[in-house]
Order: structure tokens, then C-alpha cells, then sequence
């Protein structure tokens, strides 16, 4: 079953390479993500998944090599081109506007698909006055989409963690991106929590947004994603799906060590 | 905030409260005349500081941005407007087409400030800008050499006082029976800018630009990857301030009639910050009352505590002067143990100082 196939390319990427000094985090990766998907980026710790990310999102600039984002090169973009271009993502270490309330995170999410300048914002004309409210409306229905519309005036830090994790991706959703890429969604999470967070991520995708997902929860990744890539010291040693991937001696070795492998195939 | 100025949200009680404070306004500069004319110009000055203080919190209370050297678009504008109306070029053009000049020129010296300084944060950005702040005063200084620029240390003296047609806002006139002095005059049009500069920040700040900045000081990495240009709207956030400061420093030098870098020093800079961080940085109110506080201070010291000393010692032991400085500091001190979100803290602030309970 390969998901490729029939959907169109929403982002393909081509020997991304990315040095700091003599450290390789990334050397030569390349994958392609369909129009739909969610397609899942996995490697032991250390190995360059979220370095991808802030390569791709324009944190970071890749030495080598290209992003194809929905027909458009994303090289040399500022985050906030890219995330005008229809990326948006949320953070491994949660980076939500910790004093702000719930709506307001949000709500500053909005902010790339609004338009009030200076002088609308000084002078309230009418148009800026509808843009305010589509805007707060919006907010709340993402809220609610997300399931933390109760927390809606609490501010960020005081939400349960798993609420952050979920507020996080409201507010990646309210710059209503294309490509939702999710830096570790269920860390911290419980099975319930999980659980429920693997039914909004289908529900994303159900509503047209593609996913690009890390996550170390396997039983979240080999569920939920159609494909997988991994990644071991910066480079791609396994990409297909969830269950071809898990089987993939590379990707064994990555994970319990090159020696303990080969033991395990000689005992086997 | 923007629904303080809802006139719907508003219970009937309210708008008794506004009537009153407006005929306290009003009435103001009649009741401190009673006292002595010096009291009205220091009330001015007061409210001068009012307005540098409300274009400051833009830049540190709303984005975040610690500018030590704010004096400087203060000086900028009182520059230009003193060159534009004065004898000293001969040039003596209406004071209308001179503030929104000192605005734009302001906002041009904001914007070459921000532009180098956008990937600075805290420490680093507050002494770049003390460092440009002091770079202003100094070329204010110097520049009457080769051309006679700013007549260096020597100021700029017989400023031209606002006037439109043959109404002078420096002369003193009866009107229906009230005696309206120079001073008294310009309370009245200091007032009106400072309403109208109040409601332009609370806009502002409930708006797409104010969250934008608010994101900005939260987070700056999160804000833009949410798609904010962050450049754009720090140099906003800088040239916004920058405007406000320039208008201030046309008003100052049309109320002074002599303006020189000596009003221009760091210590005035520091004087604003203070004002903002004292009232309460990031919230308008506050940031009123810190440099209405802090205005009326030192004069409040000059006319009592010498006074004071006299009748008890019998003579002057120390100056006020250095009295003023030592409770300054004190009081700074006392604020920051005890109230270091400020007098009235913005909601943003106190949250930011509270301790998160069963946070790891």
C-alpha cells in the first residue's frame, strides 16, 4: 500500500544537507510528502528530525539541497515566508506565548491571514472591525476543534500539559497551513491523552491538512502514519510504511544498537 | 481595555466619573495659576513626560524592546521644530506643518536605530541604544562646525511659540473673563494630544499590530514561525515610539522658547524608562501615573524640602537636589521588592511575574 501513489506532491525534498562546524545533522536526505498524508519522521535521539524541521521551516538554513513546497522552492525563506506559504509547526520543548490566554495564542496565529495595518488598527474602520471579530470567531472554533474551548481565557501556562500540547496545534492550524508539521505531539502524554490526540490528527487530515509528524510514541506513528522516514545520524536509513519500517534491519540496529542487532539475527 | 472606550460597557456610575475628571481637567490649570504660574508649566512638563512615556511603553511595554536611549527622537524633535521656527535659519514656518515634519524625521532616526539593532535582545539592544541616544546629543553639540547646524552648546534660543492666525498660544489673554496665560493655553492643546495619543496606544494595543508585538515579547521564535515579520514589527514598534517622541519634542520646544543638548542626557532617558517601569510597564494608566509621579516629584521636593530645612536647622543642609536623587533611588528599590510588576502593573506583567503553581 503506497500512499504515493494517486495523491499529488505537496512537499518534496532533495539532498538537504545541514552542518554545524564538523557536525553532520543532516547529510543528503531526501523524501516526498503527498497531498493528505501524514507522514510520520522517526529516529533515535540525536538523529536530525528536529534539525529537518527548522531547516524546512526556515529556522536554520541547509547547506545543501532543496525544498519543493506545493510547486514553490523554499530555499532562502524567512519562518514567517514559510509559514505565510502554508507550513506551520509546533515545537518539541512547547513554545506557546506562555503569558497570553488560550483565545489570544490563537488569535496571534490569525495574524498571517489578516490585514489590519496601523491605520486600521488606529482608526477602527468597519473593515477592521469585522476582520477583530471573523478573527475571535475563528480562535474559538479552533478552541473548540482542538477540544480546550473551556480554557479559552486561561492563560497558556496554566494549562494542563497535554492541553498546551493541543493549544499549540490550534494555533499552528489558525495560520491555516497546508503542511502541519508536528515537532512530538504526544510527549508527555498518557494512552488516553494519546489516544484522543490520534483522533484530532485523523480529524485534521480528514478536514485537508497534510501532517508531517516526529514522534517517538511507535504505537501513535505505526497507527496513525501512512509512511514513515527514519532517520539515524543525520541521514535517511529506511523510508515506506509504517510496517515495512519497523521490519528494516537499519532501522533496528538504530534503535537497539548495531552489535545487539546482529546478535539478535545470529540467535535467530 | 479598547472596551474603556465602549461607551456602551459603560454603567451610568461611570459616566458620572469621566464628567468629573474632565471638569477637574479642566479646571486645573485656573485652580494651580491660584497658586503660582510655575506650578501650571510644571504641570506642562508633566504632561510632556506623559506623552514621551506612552511612546516609550510602545517599544519596551508593548514589544519588549529595551531602548535606553528614547531622549534622543525627543531631541530630534524638539530639534527640527526649534531650526524650522526660530531665527536662527530665519525660517518660521506654522507649527502644524512643523510636528508632523518632527514626527516623520523622528520616525526616519527610529527606524535607522531599529534596522541594526533587530537581532539584539535585553542587555545588548539597552546599551546600543544608550549609545545612540548619547550619539545624537553629541552631534547636537558639535554640529555648529564647519556649518553652523545646531549652534552647538549654546542652544537655539527665541523659539517661535504656536500660533495659528493671530491667536498666539504665548500670550496672555482675557477670554469671557478668564485670564488665559501662555502656560494655560498650552495645558489645554497638551491635554487634547495626550487624550488622542492615549486612545491611538489603547487601539493599538488590542489590535493585530499590538498582539503581533505582545507575540514578540513572549516568543520570538514562536512568533515567527506563526508568520509575523518580526523586522517589520520591531521597526514599527521603533518607529511608532520614535513619532510620539518627536511630537513631544516639537511641543517642548515651542513651550521652552530655548532649547540646547543639555536637555537632551542620558539621565533624561533613563528618567522616561523609569516613568514606564515605575507605573507599570506595558499598562497605559500606569505608565501615566509613573511619569506624573515622577514629574512632579522633584518639583514638589525643590519647594518643600528646602523649607523644611530652614525651619528645623535653621539653615540648608543639603540641596534638594541630592535629596531628590536619594529618594529616587530609594523608592526605585522599594518598588522592585515590593511592587516589581509596577504601581499598576499591566494584567501581561503580573502574569508574568506570578509563580506558576505545580509548574516543573
Amino acid at each position: 500500500m503506497t500512499e504515493q501513489d494517486g495523491r499529488l506532491t505537496l512537499l518534496s525534498a532533495k539532498g538537504i544537507s545541514k552542518r554545524f562546524g564538523g557536525v553532520h545533522a543532516l547529510s543528503d536526505v531526501g523524501f516526498t510528502i503527498g497531498h493528505g498524508e501524514i507522514y510520520g519522521l522517526i529516529g533515535p535521539n540525536g538523529a536530525g528530525k528536529t534539525s529537518l524541521f527548522n531547516v524546512l521551516t526556515g529556522i536554520y538554513e541547509q547547506n545543501e539541497g532543496e525544498f519543493i513546497f506545493d510547486g514553490q522552492p523554499l530555499t532562502g525563506l524567512k519562518p514567517n515566508d514559510v509559514a505565510e506559504r502554508g507550513i506551520a509547526r509546533t515545537f518539541q520543548n512547547i513554545r506557546l506565548f506562555a503569558n497570553l490566554s488560550a483565545l489570544e495564542n490563537v488569535m496571534i496565529g490569525r495574524h498571517v491571514r489578516t490585514h489590519a495595518n496601523v491605520v486600521g488598527a488606529i482608526f477602527r474602520d468597519a473593515k477592521t472591525r469585522a476582520e477583530e471579530k471573523a478573527i475571535e470567531k475563528r480562535a474559538y472554533e479552533l478552541l473548540a476543534y482542538v477540544g480546550v474551548s473551556k480554557r479559552a481565557n486561561s492563560l497558556a501556562k496554566h494549562l494542563a500539559y497535554g492541553d498546551q500540547r493541543r493549544l499549540e496545534i490550534a494555533r499552528a492550524l489558525a495560520t491555516e497551513p497546508k503542511l502541519l508539521a508536528l515537532d512530538e505531539p504526544a510527549a508527555g502524554m498518557n494512552a488516553t491523552e494519546t489516544a484522543s490526540l490520534r483522533g484530532l490528527l485523523e480529524g485534521i487530515r480528514r478536514d485537508g491538512t497534510t501532517i508531517l509528524l516526529i514522534e517517538h510514541d511507535m504505537k501513535l506513528v505505526m497507527s496513525v502514519c501512512d509512511r514513515v522516514l527514519v532517520l539515524d545520524y543525520g541521514k535517511k536509513i529506511a523510508e515506506g510504511s509504517a510496517a515495512d519500517v519497523q521490519k528494516d534491519p537499519k532501522v533496528i540496529a538504530a534503535y537497539l544498537g548495531g552489535e545487539v542487532s546482529l546478535n539478535l539475527k545470529g540467535a535467530a | 481595555m479598547h472596551k474603556l472606550l465602549d461607551p456602551k460597557k459603560y454603567p451610568r456610575g461611570a459616566w458620572v466619573g469621566i464628567v468629573l475628571i474632565a471638569v477637574a481637567l479642566a479646571v486645573l490649570p485656573f485652580a494651580l495659576a491660584g497658586i503660582g504660574t510655575a506650578w501650571v508649566r510644571i504641570t506642562n512638563l508633566s504632561i510632556l513626560f506623559v506623552l514621551l512615556a506612552l511612546g516609550l511603553n510602545i517599544v519596551v511595554g508593548f514589544a519588549g524592546l529595551l531602548d535606553l536611549g528614547y531622549i534622543a527622537f525627543y531631541a530630534v524633535g524638539a530639534y527640527t521644530y526649534a531650526l524650522l521656527a526660530s531665527p536662527h535659519f530665519n525660517l518660521h514656518l506654522p507649527f502644524w506643518v512643523i510636528l508632523p515634519i518632527g514626527a516623520a524625521v523622528a520616525c526616519f532616526f527610529g527606524v535607522l536605530l531599529g534596522a541594526p539593532t533587530l537581532k539584539l535582545r535585553g542587555d545588548y539592544l539597552a546599551i546600543v541604544t544608550l549609545g545612540f541616544g548619547e550619539i545624537i546629543r553629541i552631534f547636537l553639540n558639535n554640529l555648529s562646525q564647519p556649518v553652523n547646524l545646531t549652534n552647538g552648546p549654546q542652544g537655539i534660543t527665541l523659539i517661535d511659540p504656536f500660533r495659528i492666525g493671530s491667536f498666539s498660544f504665548a500670550e496672555r489673554e482675557t477670554i469671557m473673563g478668564l485670564d488665559f496665560t501662555g502656560p494655560v493655553k498650552y495645558y489645554y492643546l497638551l491635554v487634547l494630544v495626550v487624550m488622542v495619543v492615549i486612545v491611538i496606544n489603547l487601539r493599538l494595543q488590542n489590535s493585530r499590530i499590538g498582539r503581533a508585538w505582545e507575540a514578540i515579547r513572549e516568543d520570538e521564535i514562536a512568533a515567527r514561525a506563526m508568520g509575523i515579520n518580526t523586522r517589520n514589527m520591531k521597526l514599527l514598534a521603533f518607529a511608532m515610539g520614535a513619532s510620539f517622541g518627536g511630537i513631544s519634542g516639537g511641543i517642548f520646544s515651542a513651550t521652552q522658547g530655548f532649547i540646547s543638548p543639555e536637555s537632551f542626557v542620558l539621565v533624561e532617558s533613563v528618567m522616561v524608562l523609569s516613568m514606564v517601569v515605575l507605573g507599570g510597564m506595558g499598562n497605559i494608566w500606569g505608565v501615566i501615573l509613573g511619569a506624573v509621579l515622577l514629574s512632579f516629584m522633584p518639583e514638589v521636593l525643590r519647594y518643600t524640602v528646602g523649607p523644611a530645612q530652614e525651619r528645623l536647622f535653621g539653615r540648608m543642609l543639603i540641596e534638594p537636589e541630592v535629596i531628590r536623587m536619594l529618594l529616587f533611588g530609594f523608592a526605585l528599590v522599594l518598588m522592585m521588592l515590593f511592587r516589581p510588576a509596577g504601581i499598576l502593573p499591566s494584567a501581561l506583567r503580573k502574569r508574568e511575574l506570578e509563580t506558576v503553581e505545580g509548574a516543573e
